[in-house]
């Protein structure tokens, strides 16, 4: 991969293109998975504290992770802006997810909501990353929003169904100048690298790795899709042939004459 | 009757809230807190006196996606 290939949010420079979420994970896996994932971006939930001085997350995360916090539970955009304040609290920087969901079945992102947050939030001086419906027109008010990437997703979070909302996805990576990381439904390593291939700028992953056979491995084969697919970007993907088949060999010089 | 993270307890005698922190052995680096809806500074938990009437929410981070 070439070092000069930089994934650029609020002005902070990344090598690696996988966002990992840390949750369904007991909190010794996450270390491994971070370590294996070689992410540099690591999502967090806000919630209410335990009692007890038991173990937190961050005791598990390496200090040179950057930590994106997630406004899950948020049902507007109130709710969203009061629980990114509260994780800036917590001392671990102005990054922030927004997502909010008022539907509980599908957890599909409100798109309004969302851009009404974005807006209070950039103004704010938080590093915005909206999750949201792939939209076009939405993610151009994002944009004006404040927006630093837009985050559309692939399919409902957690399905693991993959790029279910694609050709929308493609029409953002085509006519966006903001970073699109595919957030949410990207289920397997094949299709993270699918949407590298398309043009996304990085792949945020949870439940597939949470919920695989072996989550350190899993965990190690999305990064190398997720590189595979971006040199596949970079390079340039060669033609197709509507019909019939171009020799790969030389025509000249066979044996039987 | 005071309320911290959704659960109501009454006080005997005055307490701050950095006092009820350490007795619950909540780890002070770990935790954020919002008092009535507005965030206190780490700076004041400990000259900060819960009262009657006070809605207190005390959180971290924990895994998500």
């Amino acid at each position: 991969m070439q070092n000069n290939d930089k994934l650029i949010l609020g002005g902070h420079e990344f090598t690696s293109r996988f966002i990992l979420g840390s949750g369904k994970f007991s909190l010794d896996l996450v270390k491994a998975c971070v370590e294996k994932a070689e992410a540099q971006i690591i999502t967090l939930a806000v919630r209410r504290a335990n009692e007890g001085g038991l173990a937190n997350i961050l005791d598990y995360i390496p200090d040179t992770v950057t930590l994106l916090p997630n406004t899950s539970g948020a049902r507007n955009a109130e709710e969203a802006v009061r629980i990114a304040k509260l994780s800036r609290e917590l001392g671990c920087g102005n990054f922030v997810k927004v997502e909010i969901m008022r539907d509980s079945k599908y957890l599909l992102p409100d798109n309004q909501e969302t851009i009404r947050a974005t807006e209070m939030l950039a103004k704010d001086g938080f590093i915005v990353m909206p999750y949201m419906y792939p939209d076009l027109n939405v993610a151009r008010d994002l944009e004006n929003a404040g927006a630093a990437c837009i985050m559309p997703l692939g399919a409902p979070i957690g399905s693991n169904k993959g790029l279910c909302t694609k050709e929308f996805i493609q029409i953002l990576i085509d006519e966006m100048n903001l970073p699109i990381i595919v957030d949410a439904g990207i289920g397997r390593p094949s299709q993270a690298c699918e949407a590298m291939e398309m043009g996304a700028a990085a792949i945020m992953a949870n439940t597939a790795v949470a919920t695989a056979g072996n989550v350190e491995l899993m965990a190690e084969a999305f990064k190398k899709a997720i590189e595979a697919g971006r040199s596949a970007y970079l390079a340039g993907l060669g033609r197709t042939l509507e019909r019939g088949a171009s020799a790969s060999s030389p025509l000249t010089g066979f044996l039987q004459d | 009757m005071i309320t911290i993270n959704g659960k109501t307890l009454t006080l005997s005698a005055p307490k701050t809230l950095g006092a009820y922190l350490d007795e619950n052995n909540y780890r002070r680096t770990y935790i954020a807190v919002e008092k009535n809806g507005e965030i206190l500074p780490k700076s004041e938990y400990d000259t900060t006196y819960l009262n009657d009437g006070d809605k207190i929410e005390i959180v971290s981070f924990v895994g998500g996606g």
